[in-house]
């Protein structure tokens, strides 16, 4: 049963869903088959062969899927829905139906918001508004008070309302004691610490990537040692207190390099990178599109290759969007002046599936980047299609091109550099629970 | 006017110097040179530009540049406003795009700006009929300040193809740096800079200049000695310890400048801390064509004016 606009998901909505002849694909079991998925009161009641027989529940609602791929319910480990304090940018409800859209059924929420998401009081606002909406949310808490880098939030009590990460994301927590603290205090609520990893001595009043293109636009540049300073600490720090640690957003050469020889030695680090970091270079900024600012910055065309071997060998577990909505308010602005982010829920697949055509990621390995590792490091439901396991599942054409305009975008904001874009590769089915979110079938 | 040149000048703006041909800049130089005799008359006023509007919209205190604009368009006879960043409703919290769009409701033919944010000149084409030169944005480019150096440098030496220019500074944050750096090897002169490491990145070899350590090296049998002037804020970056050292070891002086070419002209786009970048003696001496660099922006920005406006 599908929803009509703005309509909320009610458990009425479940129905028995069989989704025939696609390509299934879900490398947590280690399946990428030709196909059917059978879907009832919201869970996964079985995945089959062609050929296996099973009972069908008679009033189940096929979908003929040939030429289609079949997979997990895709996971953004890492967005901005900017609810509570800036909803004209996006509401977790908006944000949600972006997420639908763009094939997501789940995304991580990052407590740069206002107020800041410091405290258990917060954390149950966010879920209380989740409650309903097209997309799971889980938050994420902040690492310190108010995200001022002085003394820890109330990791505990926040775990306890439901986030299931820390960040100070949007900035680096610059007191390394504070950093270390974090790492071991979170391990007694087995919480992931997520670390915007950005030394700010070196990238302060930056407002581009450093480079000719910096000097030749004339704007302060932000080093790639910015990032890859900050990353060795994080990383040393994780040695040391032998925690886990996630590195948001990696944009540099240097960082993928610096996070394979961890990984070699055993540290116990994930990292995540975003489609513009694959996709874009800092020669995007071009005549100073605001839209393609961000922090970090869009790189050099060598980081940028970096990123992509990163993907593919490993070294980097997940694509997350950094979906950071903003008005024309923060971005109609002078560049060094305008507000950093994009947003990205709707364009992460079709920018992910460029490298799955030019052969750079099996299909198999998108899943795991953009579904099974996410809800690995985030330790939540999902990622896979598990018999038994909730239903949210996402089809995909990989086939289906279509221009980007502004006029389609779901979320509330508009700020992409895509805008206008020739892309292909789409979710035209989303479903979270067996309710279905999106579809365009 | 009768122009020699057959090239026709597209442009209806002009933000960077990178934007222009070797013809483009031709054609200004050239008719700046006809343009430059005006101001010699007693009456220096021609109708040419009569009934047009000019605004000079300045967001960054600037004495010479802005009377320079001003100068130009009335001895053009356009109407010129100012409005400067105290007066403008910036301070009031507007931002540039409405400051645009409100000066675009009265219709006037060209805007000129000067802004502390690199780029700024390029948002205010995108939101504006009017035409716009930029007067100067951030640490981006000074394009006319670019073509009055090409226009004092050819007076004096002829062809620009084949001469070397020296440009000690802050290559990296002058807007000035930018735009004589891409007007000179567009004209196909050489340009080699210096000044402290912290001030002149390797990336500054992509804009096409060659950059020296040593500033003796870039002065070696230069045509032309440029210095720019530092800027007191640049000690906070922190970019240089002192001016006393910048002074030692990087200012213009009579010892520098003997590896010069003996007729190596002296220029600096002001103003001058004298005793800093320049030696006092240096940038008042018989090769020290610093005023003329003056005299001839009035001439290149009639010629901006008249061309940009579409004078036929």
């Amino acid at each position: 049963m599908s929803l009509a606009d703005g309509a909320e998901l009610k458990n009425g909505d479940l129905g028995a869903f069989l989704l025939q002849n696609g390509r299934v694909i879900d490398p947590g079991n280690g399946i990428d088959e030709q196909g059917d998925v059978l879907v009832v009161d919201g869970r996964i009641a079985a995945v089959l062969k062609a050929a296996d027989k099973v009972e069908i529940p008679s009033d189940c609602q096929r979908f003929d899927l040939k030429g289609m791929w079949v997979v997990p319910g895709l996971i953004d480990m890492h967005v901005h829905l900017r609810e509570p304090g800036e909803e004209y940018k996006e509401t977790i409800e908006s944000g949600a139906r972006a997420a639908a859209a763009g094939g997501f059924t789940a995304v991580a929420c990052m407590p740069n918001t206002s107020p800041v998401n410091d405290s258990q009081g917060v954390t149950s606002l966010i879920m209380a508004k989740a409650d309903g909406v097209r997309s799971r949310v889980y938050p994420v808490g902040c690492i310190s008070k108010g995200a001022k880098g002085t003394e820890l939030a109330d990791i505990g009590e926040m775990k306890q309302a439901g986030v299931v990460a820390v960040s100070d994301d949007g900035m680096p927590v610059v007191d390394g004691q504070l950093f270390r603290r974090a790492l071991e205090y979170s391990a007694n609520y087995d919480l992931l610490v997520i670390s915007h990893s950005e030394e700010i001595s070196l990238s302060r009043g930056g407002a581009m990537n450093e480079g000719e293109m910096s000097i030749r636009l004339g704007l302060r540049g932000i080093p790639n040692v910015a990032e890859s300073v900050s990353v060795y600490r994080d990383l040393a720090l994780a040695d040391y207190t032998g925690q886990p640690v996630h590195i948001a957003h990696v944009s540099t050469s240097e960082a993928v390099d610096l996070i394979r020889r961890a990984k070699a030695r055993g540290c116990k680090v994930s990292a995540e990178t975003a489609p513009h970091y694959f996709t874009l270079t800092d020669q995007d900024v071009g005549e100073y599109d605001t839209n393609a600012k961000m922090n970090p910055p869009l790189r050099s065309e060598v980081d940028r290759q970096a990123i992509i071997a990163g993907l593919a060998d490993g070294t980097l577990d997940a694509i997350a969007t950094d979906h950071a909505p903003h008005s024309r308010l923060e971005k109609d602005l002078e560049f060094d002046q305008a507000a950093n982010g994009i947003i990205g829920l709707e364009t992460s697949l079709p920018l992910t599936m460029a490298l799955v055509r030019d052969g750079v990621l099996g299909p198999a390995r998108m899943v795991e980047l953009m579904a099974l590792n996410p809800a690995r490091i985030l330790g939540v439901e999902g990622g896979d299609l598990s018999l038994g396991s909730r239903a949210d599942i996402t089809v995909v054409d990989p086939e289906k091109s279509f221009v980007y305009s502004e006029d389609t975008i779901v979320s509330k904001s508009k700020n992409s550099p895509f805008i206008d874009r020739h892309l292909t590769g789409k979710a035209v089915l989303t479903m979270m629970g067996g309710a279905i979110t999106h579809n365009e079938l | 006017m009768i122009m020699e040149s057959e090239h026709f000048f597209k442009h209806k703006h002009l933000i960077s110097l990178a934007d222009l041909s070797v013809e483009d800049l031709d054609m200004v130089l050239l008719t700046a040179k006809s343009f430059k005799e005006i101001s010699s008359r007693s009456i220096k006023k021609v109708p040419t530009l009569r009934g047009r509007t000019v605004v000079n919209l300045f967001f960054e205190p600037s004495t010479r540049t802005r009377l320079s604009f001003e100068i130009a368009a009335k001895r053009m006879s356009a109407d010129t406003f100012n409005i400067s960043a105290s007066t403008s409703s910036t301070t009031k919290g507007e931002t540039l795009v409405d400051t645009a769009l409100n000066l675009q409701a009265m219709n006037p033919d060209m805007i000129i700006i000067r802004h502390s944010s690199s780029g700024a000149p390029n948002l205010l084409t995108r939101h504006i009929k009017a035409s716009v030169i930029n007067a100067g944005d951030g640490t981006h480019e000074h394009p006319s300040q670019g073509l009055l150096d090409l226009m004092t440098v050819k007076e004096h030496k002829g062809d620009l193809a084949g001469l070397k220019i020296a440009i000690i500074g802050d290559i990296a944050h002058s807007r000035v740096a930018h735009s004589d750096i891409i007007g000179f090897t567009k004209m196909g002169a050489s340009v080699a800079v210096s000044g402290p490491a912290t001030m002149v990145p390797t990336e500054v070899e992509r804009l096409g200049a060659r950059v020296c350590l040593q500033p003796q090296d870039a002065v070696a049998d230069a045509d032309v000695v440029m210095a720019l002037r530092i800027q007191r804020e640049r000690l906070l970056d922190p970019l240089i310890p002192s001016l006393r050292e910048y002074a030692t070891f990087f200012g213009i002086n009579k010892k520098l400048l003997k590896l010069a070419k003996p007729d190596a002209l002296i220029m600096h786009p002001g103003p001058i801390n004298r005793g800093v970048e320049i030696d006092p003696a240096i940038a008042d001496g018989p090769n020290s064509v610093i005023l003329d660099q003056v005299t001839n922006g009035v001439a290149v920005r009639m010629a901006l004016l008249y061309l940009l406006m579409g004078g036929e």
